[in-house]
């Protein structure tokens, strides 16, 4: 199992188009991926569970993978996150 | 009866009561879950059709930004926490679908509304109507009704979704009529974009009328009248036609120029706040863009806009201008409009502090990246330079030396642009009216921003609804400043426009003409009908009364006057 921390540091945080640009991301990889904030685990590859999350700019957030593809999963959506959903 | 009117125009007709059929779900408990699963993804699979079909209706028939939600949609149809949750439901709980999609649904649809965020209120009515949908599905309850009208109709609803108002046979509906909404609902857009009359907030007008019955709306003012008499009947047929004709007359209007009745020659620009805002003002025949406020590409973000970021969007507009002028203004911020990462300081007195060029002359680092985008894109159109908020000469010369500096820059940098770029300066505070023969020695244009002039003159805040009345721009005060303004300029060879609100008012139309001013900037909207006023006013007859009009004591004497002698 991979899991990284991560802070989001884009203005809408995980919303609007940031949200459906990280489900899709996520959906691309066969490994079982969650997001972790405040204790609570949401599904990556759910457009409504990303959302529900209500995740907001300056938000830590835990993005963590199993699978064949879990490191390779995890480093693109940080990636993603951290380079401001390329806002 | 009255409503709020959210789509001008008058429709005359019998009534479509859409009434959804109502969807009751009970739960039952089941043996045996495969069967319901079973169930739920025939139903998902029949859904999935009914909106790709949308989609592609949509596509056609209205555009694409519109058929996008279906995208959305589709979306939440595959959504493995929604569809994975009702299964879980159904297995675990032994339930029925329809049950099970409710209850899930419903989880989701109250988490979003209990959040204060527009964007997941609006996912929440997304959820709505999937869900609604779903459950017809499941339940065989068919609501093609919308699609099958057959005669000219106005539709009566308590509220309509993106997928009733898809699937409704569009040539059959003229106009709408919903208890729920506003300006801003879905069916006020639809009701635009086809250029419909609409009308919102009518309290239980479903339970009011009935199929069959007659109706007069009103989308402009938000009348109603249900089964009208023959009288009101043959009123309200003038009236269609005549704002009919006005619509037609309008659409003459594109492609010829802005002259008077008695010949003489004026400029109608529109003004933008984003590079997409162009499209309108070409769409309705602008001759060019006499503001471009530069504001959007500062706000809504933690950092300020690179110069390439803005180089692109100037150009953007001023290539799609072709050859016509761009007046670009430089950043206009500070005070009420707050950039949170320059880390301003709280005023007591926003207006009148630390903003515009004020800012721009103290921050040189980010005024002259702007004008090096700026100046960069002049090589790929007719782009003019505006420095707001200008209130002493000293502030003109100070940004103008500043621009010198810039333009050596590029010039060593072998980047070419417009050498010959004009300079101006919006005239919004009265001291620069007032000194305005001064100033028109040392600037290419000047454009009157009455928005500011008026609070200005008046000191009256634009913003403050309890001193709201007090704002006039037929103040006498203020058309005098106006007046002073333009013959200033002329006399020094300039132009003068104006991009405040009061260049697309009606009433000051004419006179803002007879006092000469050359261009006139106003929201997309209002440039067809200002050409319209433009070319059926004579600019003489009008200069004749000014002298009087500028000696009328108050501002309600000077509203009247036009009212009875002019328009």
């Amino acid at each position: 199992m991979f899991k990284q921390e991560v802070i989001l540091q884009n203005e809408t945080g995980l919303h609007a188009r940031p949200a459906s640009l990280f489900v899709k991301e996520a959906s691309k990889y066969t490994a079982d991926i969650k997001v972790t904030k405040d204790g609570k685990d949401y599904n990556a590859k759910s457009i409504m569970g990303i959302l529900s999350m209500g995740a907001a700019k300056g938000d830590k957030i835990i993005i963590q993978a199993e699978g064949d593809d879990a490191e390779t999963a995890v480093k693109e959506l940080i990636s993603l996150v951290n380079n401001k959903f390329n806002e | 009866m009255k409503g709020s009117g959210t789509s001008p125009g008058i429709a005359i007709g019998k009534i479509f009561l859409y009434k959804e059929p109502e969807i009751k779900v009970v739960k039952t408990q089941t043996e045996d879950p495969q069967l319901e699963i079973d169930r739920l993804n025939k139903a998902i699979e029949k859904s999935t059709n009914q909106i790709e079909e949308l989609y592609e209706r949509t596509l056609k028939t209205v555009g694409e930004k519109e058929a996008e939600i279906f995208t959305a949609h589709k979306m939440m149809l595959e959504d493995p926490e929604f569809i994975g949750g009702v299964r879980e439901k159904i297995v675990n709980d032994k339930v029925n679908s329809e049950w099970a999609v409710k209850e899930t649904a419903d989880y989701y649809i109250s988490l979003f509304e209990n959040i204060d965020d527009e964007y997941l209120k609006e996912r929440a009515l997304d959820l709505k109507d999937v869900s609604k949908r779903l459950l017809k599905a499941l339940l065989n309850i068919e609501s093609g009704d919308l699609q099958s009208l057959s005669e000219k109709c106005i539709v009566i609803a308590e509220d309509l979704t993106p997928s009733d108002t898809a699937q409704m046979n569009k040539e059959m509906v003229v106009g709408f009529v919903t208890e729920l909404g506003g300006k801003t609902s879905h069916t006020a857009i639809m009701a635009r974009t086809l250029e419909i009359p609409s009308i919102a907030g009518v309290k239980d007008i479903t339970n009011l009328v009935k199929n069959e019955d007659f109706i007069i709306i009103d989308g402009k003012k938000g009348d109603i009248i249900i089964n009208p008499s023959e009288e009101e009947i043959k009123i309200y047929e003038a009236a269609k036609k005549e704002y009919e004709d006005f619509k037609t007359k309008l659409e003459e209007m594109k492609g010829k120029e802005s002259v008077s009745r008695d010949g003489f020659k004026v400029e109608i620009a529109g003004n933008i706040g984003t590079p997409k805002d162009i499209d309108k003002v070409l769409e309705n025949d602008g001759e060019g863009v006499g503001l471009f406020r530069t504001e959007f590409l500062y706000m809504d973000r933690d950092r300020l806009p690179s110069e390439e970021e803005q180089f692109e969007a100037y150009k953007i507009v001023a290539e799609k201008l072709k050859n016509k002028p761009l007046v670009i203004r430089t950043l206009d911020v500070g005070g009420d409009k707050d950039l949170p990462y320059l880390n301003l300081p709280k005023e007591m007195n926003p207006f009148l502090g630390y903003r515009a060029i004020r800012l721009c002359l103290d921050r040189t680092d980010i005024f002259r990246t702007q004008l090096r985008a700026i100046l960069r894109a002049s090589a790929f159109g007719n782009i003019k330079i505006m420095f707001p908020m200008i209130s002493n000469l000293q502030e003109v010369r100070d940004a103008k030396a500043i621009l010198e500096e810039v333009k050596e820059e590029l010039r060593k940098e072998n980047i070419s642009f417009d050498n010959e770029v004009e300079i101006g300066i919006m005239v919004e505070i009265p001291a620069v009216a007032v000194h305005s023969d001064i100033f028109a020695k040392e600037v290419d244009f000047f454009s009157i921003g009455t928005n500011d002039l008026i609070q200005y003159t008046t000191a009256v805040d634009r913003g403050n609804q309890d001193i709201s009345h007090l704002y006039n721009q037929y103040h006498p005060a203020v058309l005098k400043l106006i007046k002073m303004t333009i013959e200033n300029g002329h006399k020094e060879g300039i132009w003068v426009g104006m991009c405040g609100e009061a260049a697309g008012d009606e009433k000051l139309i004419p006179l803002l003409l007879a006092m000469g001013l050359d261009e006139f900037s106003m929201s997309a909207s209002s440039i067809l009908k200002a050409r319209w006023l433009i070319k059926n006013t004579s600019k003489k007859e009008v200069a004749d009364m000014i002298d009087t009009i500028l000696t009328l004591p108050t501002a309600e004497d000077v509203e009247s006057f036009i009212d009875e002698k002019i328009l």
